[in-house]
């Protein structure tokens, strides 16, 4: 019985925790929409695998003023992360930015997969090569 | 041949990239301030020692100082505190005590009990100080130069040989 229930009192208990975190409501709903996209890839330093938005610490809290504050001041989202970057450093983004020292980063996905294609591409160009070569060659070979 | 150098070639990559993880295992979690090398944020604040005066940050220009961000609630902070205290004895560098989002009442009988270490304690209630230094975890301690640049900074409580080591020499050696 209480087996059955514990995911349903698991459910109530994150629930309760995840409205209780940040109940900021900027009057502007496209303001709100930006307030909560950047406090969700702004990092918790304190907690450091949250973001600001999911973090109950007080450092978040404070973070999270002050981005209310410059959104509400008008400043743009690159303006904020700028902001926070230049006092805790690249980490506090959870979206590393280009820059020479992360260009290995954004590039290693698409370097990998052209190096996979062509392996792919070699592979498979063997093969047909062989089976043109190889008169005996039958695909019962290629089950083994 | 050819059919081993690759996989070998990927293991060694592989080994180098973990082995450079594991070397800097015992540093995770400190992150490097980008504002080293940098002036240090000047600032205002109430002074919890006079209620009279203000606390101007730029009185401090002209000589070294250490900037010690503490609260009561900061349990590392009572750790390094008689550090501090003993450094305050030792007199070589002043230290100027950001209280940070802190009871100024609860701050002030911390001082009484535990004795002062701070020239001058500056009170940001808000954090919005905190904010601008970078400060992410109570205790840190910044080295400020005579011309109000940030030289050094400690994450984590302070201890004897890295009060002497890393800010003490680093004031007498450059000045």
């Amino acid at each position: 019985m209480i087996a059955r229930a514990l995911p349903l009192i698991f459910a109530v208990c994150w629930a309760t925790v995840a409205v209780a975190i940040d109940t900021t409501r900027l009057p502007d709903p496209v303001l709100q929409a930006r307030y909560e996209a950047l406090t969700h890839e702004l990092r918790c330093m304190q907690c450091q695998n949250q973001s600001i938005a999911d973090s109950p610490v007080g450092l978040a809290a404070d973070l999270r003023r002050e981005v209310a504050e410059q959104l509400t001041a008008g400043k743009s989202d690159d303006a904020v992360r700028e902001y926070m970057a230049a006092r805790y450093g690249d980490f506090i983004l959870f979206r590393p930015r280009v820059s020479a020292r992360t260009a290995w980063l954004w590039s290693l996905p698409g370097l990998l997969l052209i190096g996979g294609a062509v392996v792919a591409w070699r592979i498979v160009r063997r093969r047909s090569a062989m089976a043109a070569n190889d008169p005996d060659f039958n695909s019962d070979d290629l089950e083994r | 041949m050819n059919r081993f150098l690759l996989p070998l070639a990927a293991f060694v990559l592989l080994a180098i990239v973990l082995a450079i993880g594991i070397r800097q295992s015992n540093t995770k979690g400190i992150v490097v301030s980008p504002l080293i090398g940098r002036a240090a944020p000047e600032f205002v604040l109430p002074n919890l020692l006079d209620a009279t005066k203000r606390f101007d940050s730029r009185a401090m220009k002209g000589r070294w100082y250490a900037l010690n961000v503490w609260g009561t609630w900061c349990i590392e902070c009572r750790v390094e505190h008689e550090v501090l205290v003993a450094a305050r004895q030792e007199a070589k560098l002043p230290i100027v005590g950001l209280n940070w989002k802190d009871e100024d009442t609860e701050a002030r009988a911390w001082l009484a009990q535990l004795g002062n270490p701070y020239e001058a304690v500056p009170v940001d209630a808000e954090g919005r100080v905190a904010i601008d230094y970078g400060v992410y975890g109570a205790p840190e301690t910044f080295l400020i130069d005579p011309r109000g640049v940030i030289v050094y900074k400690r994450i984590g409580p302070m201890t004897p040989e890295i009060w002497q080591r890393e800010f003490v020499q680093r004031a007498a050696g450059a000045s």
